[in-house]
């Protein structure tokens, strides 16, 4: 008999071993939702799957009687719009500041204390400023999110930057490099893969910060869907959006895994040493 | 041309000497060996012509003139470690050098011009036995060969002296031993000045043309940081003598003109 830690399940049993936890969530739920109504026909928290599954199909197949709209698709659109601003500005944020920050001991100097206590501030207490600064608009929701992801970012690209071998900056150097050169062929690449890595992680907390300000002021969006139906204890669509937002996120991490090992082949390499 | 001169070169870090009074001509051409007890500011030696580090007192002239302190494109290097570009395949890793002289703003080649630098690129990997992994990337080589790309790269610059500091420190005897073979017919092709680091003995005496021996001859038990190292030793190994026995010919500290 091996020891426990030396057992590795094969493809088939590995699959099984990931669904099972999920399938087992399944049963305990439609266990549960049907217990309880047996007990109350009117029970609001725990609906039957085909109540959810009617549900989502209303809202994703037939446009709202007031507004025209497919709101699982317009509460979709606008939050992924919103999400991908505030991901993008900030990565774009983070890798300029990042780089900056970590080769040029000059802005280290000047920027990395600030950035420090810059990424202290709880970003949801500065949103009552940005609704007053930007408004109620989508600005406010997208700066939430850069205000949120950014600092993050930027630290721990600097980080990057700063932990590549010295080596490699005095071979670039002997190679005619100069700073700006230094900074774009040999810096700049070589933290893509950190970027990619720090956004997937980034990802949970983007949401939380989207979620909150659609809960807050907005008029299209998942979390505003979510906090309007509230009010009528309607589980059988905060469920769905919940589950639906849940693969939004995994998807979207997955897509980020599979773009590095596309785009940076090499960083995947090392993987096995 | 390529000369390189100490003048009197002192290196400390506020109470700690590191180097201390270093005379030494390095006439163009010349393979020069540094050998030295750790510790005994062999790196520092490198890093001053490098131009990673300023000396204290007295200068590092290349050919009569001081240099910017900084590393540039005249003085090429070869680390023991990390001296090659993992997010480059080796094509790209000797390419970089040519991209960041002809392009200042992109760093990037193309058409025609992209076309022979390409050429001379392949050129030099075919030179250091890289041939057939010209599309790899580094992770996916031995770590002889990435010394080899590591020194192709820095041939690609011409340099007028190239520095190698442990380079074949990490190898195995075997890879070592191929690594001797190619460096020394590059060096007489190229006419560079080489200047090495090493721990092997036997390297340093069957490559070069010339060894010097860097030690702290004066010692204070209390505080060994008190006195720098100096030139202790300097062979010349081009003579058709027997190769000398270290410890047979007193090091001049003084300016050999």
């Amino acid at each position: 008999m091996p020891r426990a830690m030396n057992v590795v399940p094969n493809r088939g049993s590995r699959l099984l071993l990931a669904l099972l936890p999920f399938l087992l969530i399944a049963l305990i739920y439609v266990v549960g939702s049907a217990q309880r109504r047996a007990d109350n026909p009117d029970d609001k928290l725990l609906p039957p799957v085909s109540e959810m599954v009617a549900t989502s199909k209303r809202l994703a197949t037939e446009p709202d009687r007031r507004s025209g709209d497919y709101v699982l698709w317009a509460d979709t659109a606008a939050s992924l719009q919103r999400l991908a601003l505030g991901l993008g500005i900030s990565a774009v944020i983070g890798l300029t500041l990042g780089l900056a920050i970590g080769l040029l001991p000059i802005a280290g100097a000047g920027f990395g204390t600030l950035v420090a206590v810059l990424s202290m501030i709880p970003p949801m207490a500065v949103l009552p400023v940005l609704f007053i600064v930007f408004g109620l608009g989508e600005l406010s929701k997208v700066v939430l999110i850069v205000i949120g992801v950014t600092p993050t970012l930027v630290r721990d690209l600097s980080l990057e930057v700063q932990n590549m071998p010295r080596e490699q900056l005095i071979k670039a150097q002997t190679l005619g490099g100069s700073t700006w050169q230094v900074a774009i062929r040999v810096v700049l690449p070589q933290i893509m893969p950190r970027l990619i890595q720090g956004l997937r992680l980034m990802i949970g907390p983007a949401f939380l910060f989207l979620i909150s300000a659609e809960a807050i002021a907005s008029d299209v969006g998942l979390g505003y869907r979510i906090f309007l139906v509230r009010r009528y204890l309607s589980m059988d669509v905060i469920l769905p959006y919940v589950v639906w937002i849940t693969l939004l996120a995994y998807v979207f991490d997955y897509a980020l895994v599979w773009f590095g090992r596309r785009a940076f082949p090499w960083a995947y390499a090392q993987g096995s040493r | 041309m390529s000369t390189l001169s100490f003048r009197n070169v002192w290196v400390e870090y506020g109470n700690q000497f590191v180097l201390e009074r270093i005379n030494l001509e390095i006439a163009s051409g010349t393979f020069l060996s540094i050998v030295g007890p750790s510790g005994a500011g062999k790196s520092t030696f490198l890093r001053l012509i490098l131009g990673q580090e300023k000396p204290s007192q007295g200068a590092v002239l290349l050919d009569g003139q001081p240099f910017p302190a900084e590393p540039g494109p005249d003085r090429g290097i070869v680390f023991q470690r990390y001296s090659v570009f993992p997010h480059l395949t080796v094509l790209g890793n000797v390419l970089l050098g040519y991209e960041m002289t002809a392009s200042p703003l992109t760093a990037r080649l193309f058409g025609t011009a992209r076309k022979e630098a390409i050429e001379k690129s392949r050129a030099l990997i075919e030179a250091v036995g890289l041939g057939p992994h010209a599309d790899k990337y580094p992770s996916a080589l031995s770590g002889g060969m990435q010394q080899r790309l590591a020194i192709a790269q820095a041939l690609a610059k011409q340099p007028r002296v190239l520095l190698l500091d442990e380079p074949f420190g990490a190898l195995d005897p075997g890879t070592r031993a191929q690594m001797h073979a190619l460096i020394k017919p590059l060096w007489r092709e190229h006419k560079m000045t080489i200047v090495m680091v090493t721990h092997d003995i036997k390297e340093a005496f069957g490559l070069a043309t010339r060894l010097i021996a860097l030690d702290r001859p004066r010692k204070d038990p209390q505080a060994p940081e008190r006195f720098g190292a100096r030139i202790t030793y300097d062979l010349d190994l081009t003579r058709d003598s027997a190769v000398p026995v270290l410890g047979f010919i007193r090091a001049s500290v003084h300016v050999a003109q």
